[in-house]
């Protein structure tokens, strides 16, 4: 059987990628499936926008004008269901494929057919998921932490569909997950040592333990709404002896590192290109590698902070805000490494520098109103109202979203050996920049004038605050438009790229030719530390 | 160089301009702000939230200080080279020990705000709060908790305002047929449940929020000492109308509140004396199509079309054509594992026998039959 592969591999090293849709549908390849996810998640990415847009309409105004309640649920429901899992997610999984081959000196995945079924598992968990839609009684509606009994007893009838559907991303994250740390453990080349380890590898490592850890519980959370709708059990059923609040508890043991799976990649992301734009070495790499490490193991021991008006004892409550609170220390580490990064660096201000700069930025600002969410006190004031929302969209749009995009510009010259038009890439930044911020800055007020979250309509008082934030997010979904032009015109007429895209880019990757060979390294790179340690 | 350090001390110029316009900004308008409400808590609280808020703007104020003073000056295009420095084990520490010192100092407010809220115990009063899609149910407990006097909370707000057919007033959606009352100066707890699915239970002047969760009983307390409405929103998703289940409180002073609910508690003695008395067609079709109004259009469609296959629609239903007896009972018991609620716990026999009788003739349909309240009365007793 080895011999069979190691044939076949021996093939398509000769001829490259296989010709037509037979390349995508059967590739093993790391860059065509790093491809595959990053177009998936972007296609995602604007269908999730679009839903966005329809509950931006209908709260431009009070009063329904566009849609009834019940269809605005499924709205906000799929919004974020479909940002979370279907454009969030698979990016960085995306990128994974792309960068951690190149980045520590590999061919390919370790695991290269787990990885095609791993992406291709994806489209028809969604193609499932958005089906729902159509059915009779609609889709999803209970939001996307789909809370118990609204989501089991309460539930339209499509929730079956909608639990497959979070089996099969489950699995795919969890092969996805697989297939990075093995790569990363086993694929290194020589003389790449744990501690001089790209930082993007590092984040994705301890990213991949996360999901590893947390999506089997998210698995038997459906799992039990699955037997209580069907086999008559209780586990979240009052009646019945079982318990609503349990199911809280175990969907936030998965949801808080969650949040912490869509965020280090992009710490990852950030930590690359402020050293390569400044012209200068990251700050603090060994300190870098334990706040990414504190992060993730303190991302156990915070989920009840979801849930402080729930009802806990006043230890349970005061347990939760110290560990939540904590976070803060190593996430200030670093964003002052980032800081200390540019401090008396050489710095310039392309596209990937713009979106890592405003990360940095607008993800502190996010970090600031999270560390306000953590003192359990006040958060009974601002829990599920609009400042959630303004927080959770500024770790994730400013933040995660960015860093993406900030990704795409950056590694772009070495995907496609063409460089991007500098003067559009420009563009897209200021247009996300003001769309984000008039979009997600006025929530904050809304939130703390009292408006509650997921509703269709709202009092007169929250009226020009809604105004404001339907405008930007029109200016913001344009602008993602824009993007998809900027990225389309660039593939087909951008300049000839170096294989050393930027001055002050350091790593393996840059060491390869721009657009990379098909097969990264085929003989292992020599690894000096220079090179590896910018 | 003297152009660095003028557009040096303009940037740090504008920067101080502009935190401060914010802050005089934010302080000066309530309604960007959160409120400091009507109680000592909702007072402590809002403190605390401006403790809290003040000092991560003052973090900010530094952090971005230094960045963009970087961003300004650390520039290729200005000539700069770059140093060579990447670590430093005193900053490393510096900046992980201040970082906790200051969490300190706010968790030390924090916990003791949390700890006054946990004050329980010592109330004047209790009352239940339970959260039912989508209405509020307040039930005034006795000492030993037997319930004294119970009435439903249901959003008034006409459909003509929501659907922008006619102008909305000034409480749009924050409006109910009828008000929770308490006295002012006296300490009451509130006991919150749900009957379906969860809820909570918010009023921000109180500075209070609680999940009301099935199965299980949450505690809150509060002390008002003005007399005044207060207005509020349940604030867990809770499905199809969950935007349309305000809470409303109207703080009475202490002899009002006492006279009103002895009175309240009189009249309702009185109206079960005539509870089971017979009602002509017309009774019954007027009260029927408001108690439909207020308890069964939120799914079942003031149009009786429902929200199919979700809520079945009425119009044309087998079971409100059907045998009187089978379309009571399930009324009254509701449909366990669905949504339809068993209205017997809630409604009383003249409005059950209405509202059942309203809609077999209603919406086109047309039993023709005459529904009693003496029929739920011998289905309750089990006849
Ligand atoms: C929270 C939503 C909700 C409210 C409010 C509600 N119902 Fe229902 N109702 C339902 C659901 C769901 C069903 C279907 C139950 C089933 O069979 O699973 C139903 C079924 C019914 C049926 C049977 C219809 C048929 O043809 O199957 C009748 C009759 C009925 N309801 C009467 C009422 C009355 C009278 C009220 C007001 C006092 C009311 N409902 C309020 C949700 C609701
Ligand atoms: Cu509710």
């Amino acid at each position: 059987m080895s011999e069979v592969i190691h044939a076949d591999h021996h093939d398509d090293h000769d001829h490259g990628p296989a010709k037509g849709l037979k390349r995508w549908l059967f590739t093993t390849n790391h860059k065509d499936i790093g491809t595959l996810y990053l177009w998936f998640s972007f296609a995602m990415f604007l269908v999730g926008g679009v839903l966005a847009l329809v509950i931006r309409a209908e709260l431009f105004q009070p009063g329904l004008q566009f849609v009834q309640p019940e269809f605005f649920n499924q709205m906000t429901t799929n919004h974020g269901l479909i940002m979370v899992f279907g454009a969030i997610m698979p990016a960085f999984v995306g990128l994974a494929n792309w960068l951690i081959p190149m980045q520590v000196g590999a061919p390919d995945m370790a695991l290269p057919r787990m990885n095609n079924l791993s992406f291709w598992i994806l489209p028809f968990a969604f193609g499932m998921m958005i089906s729902t839609l159509f059915m009779e009684g609609g889709g999803p509606n209970f939001g996307w932490t789909f809370y118990a009994p609204l989501s089991t007893t309460y539930a339209p009838p499509s929730v079956t569909y909608f639990i497959f559907a979070v089996h099969l991303m489950g699995a795919s994250s969890i092969m996805g997950s697989i297939n990075i740390i093995a790569t990363i453990l086993n694929m290194r080349a020589p003389g790449m040592t744990l501690m001089k380890m790209p930082m993007f590898v590092w984040t994705w490592l301890i990213t991949a333990y996360l999901l590893i850890a947390v999506m089997p519980v998210l698995a038997g959370a459906v799992t039990m709404m699955l037997f209580d709708i069907h086999f008559n059990t209780s586990f979240f059923n009052a009646a019945g002896g079982g318990d609503p609040v349990m199911f809280q508890h175990i969907f936030w043991f998965f949801g808080h590192p969650e949040v912490y799976i869509m965020i280090l990649p992009a710490f990852g992301i950030v930590s690359h290109i402020i050293p390569a734009f400044a012209r200068k070495r990251l700050f603090g790499y060994t300190s870098m590698v334990y706040a990414v490490a504190s992060i993730a193991f303190l991302s156990f021991i915070v989920w009840a902070h979801h849930m402080f008006t729930v009802g806990m004892p006043l230890a349970g409550q005061l347990f939760f805000m110290y560990s939540t609170m904590l976070i803060a220390v190593p996430t200030g580490v670093k964003v002052f490494n980032w800081i200390s990064t540019m401090w008396r660096g050489s710095m310039t201000f392309e596209t990937p520098m713009l979106f890592a700069i405003a990360f940095v930025v607008l993800f502190t600002m996010g970090g600031f109103s999270g560390l306000m969410l953590a003192i359990t006190p006040v958060d009974y004031q601002y829990h599920d109202t609009y400042f959630v929302v303004a927080h959770f969209h500024y770790v994730l749009v400013p933040g995660a979203l960015f860093s993406i995009i900030a990704a795409v510009y950056f590694w772009f010259p070495k995907w496609t050996g063409k460089m991007y038009d500098e003067t559009l890439g420009k563009i897209h930044f200021w247009l996300s920049f003001v769309g984000v911020n008039v979009t997600f800055f006025p929530q904050h007020f809304s939130g703390l004038a009292g408006m509650p979250r997921r509703i269709p309509d709202y009092p007169l008082q929250f009226a020009d605050f809604n105004m404001i934030s339907s405008v930007g997010a029109f200016i913001f979904g344009l602008s993602q438009v824009f993007f998809l032009y900027v990225i389309i015109k660039s593939i087909r007429s951008g300049q000839p790229a170096e294989g050393r895209s930027w001055e002050g880019a350091k790593g393996l990757e840059w060491t390869l030719p721009s657009p990379a060979p098909y097969h990264s390294f085929t003989h292992p790179p020599v690894v000096k530390d220079e090179e590896v340690l910018g | 160089m003297r152009e660095i350090e003028q557009m040096k001390h303009q940037f740090m110029r504008t920067l101080v301009g502009m935190t401060v316009l914010l802050l005089t900004g934010l302080a000066a308008a309530d309604e960007l702000n959160l409120r400091v409400g009507v109680t000592d808590i909702s007072r402590q609280v809002y403190d605390l939230h401006m403790i809290i808020f003040l000092i991560c703007v003052a973090i900010g104020v530094v952090v971005f200080g230094v960045l963009f003073w970087s961003v300004f000056n650390h520039r290729k295009s200005r000539g700069v080279e770059p140093a060579t420095f990447h670590d430093s084990t005193k900053l490393e520490l510096a900046w992980t020990i201040v970082p906790t010192i200051i969490l300190i100092v706010m968790a030390i407010p924090a916990t003791q705000v949390l700890i006054a809220m946990y004050d329980t115990g010592g109330e004047d009063m209790s009352i239940e709060v339970r959260g039912y899609q989508w209405k509020w149910q307040y039930k005034y407990l006795d000492d030993d908790y037997n319930n004294t006097l119970s009435f439903f909370s249901v959003m008034s707000t006409p459909r003509e305002e929501i659907y922008n057919q006619s102008l909305k007033g000034e409480n749009y959606l924050l409006q109910v047929d009828e008000h929770l009352r308490i006295p002012t100066n006296r300490k009451v707890r509130f006991l919150i449940t749900a009957e379906d699915v969860i809820h909570a239970w918010w009023v921000p002047d109180f500075g209070i929020k609680r999940d009301a969760v099935p199965g299980m009983l949450n505690e809150l307390w509060t002390i008002v000492e003005e007399p005044g409405i207060y207005r509020g929103q349940c604030t867990e998703l809770c499905g199809k109308d969950h935007g349309f289940m305000p809470i409303v409180v109207e703080v009475m002073p202490e002899a009002e509140f006492d006279a009103w609910y002895s009175s309240k508690v009189s009249l309702d003695m009185a109206r079960q004396e005539t509870i089971g008395d017979a009602l002509t067609h017309e009774e019954l079709m007027a009260q029927g199509e408001s108690v439909y109004g207020t308890y069964c259009a939120s799914c079942h469609l003031a149009n009786g079309e429902g929200v199919v296959p979700v809520f079945p629609a009425i119009a044309g239903s087998a079971i409100a054509q059907g045998p009187k007896g089978e379309h009571l009972d399930l009324v009254i018991n509701g449909v366990a594992g669905s949504a339809m609620q068993a209205f017997g716990r809630q409604l009383d026999p003249a409005q059950l026998a209405s509202v059942v009788h309203y809609q077999r003739n209603a919406f086109g349909n047309d039993v023709g039959d005459m529904t009693q309240p003496q029929d739920v009365i011998n289905i309750s007793n089990g006849q």
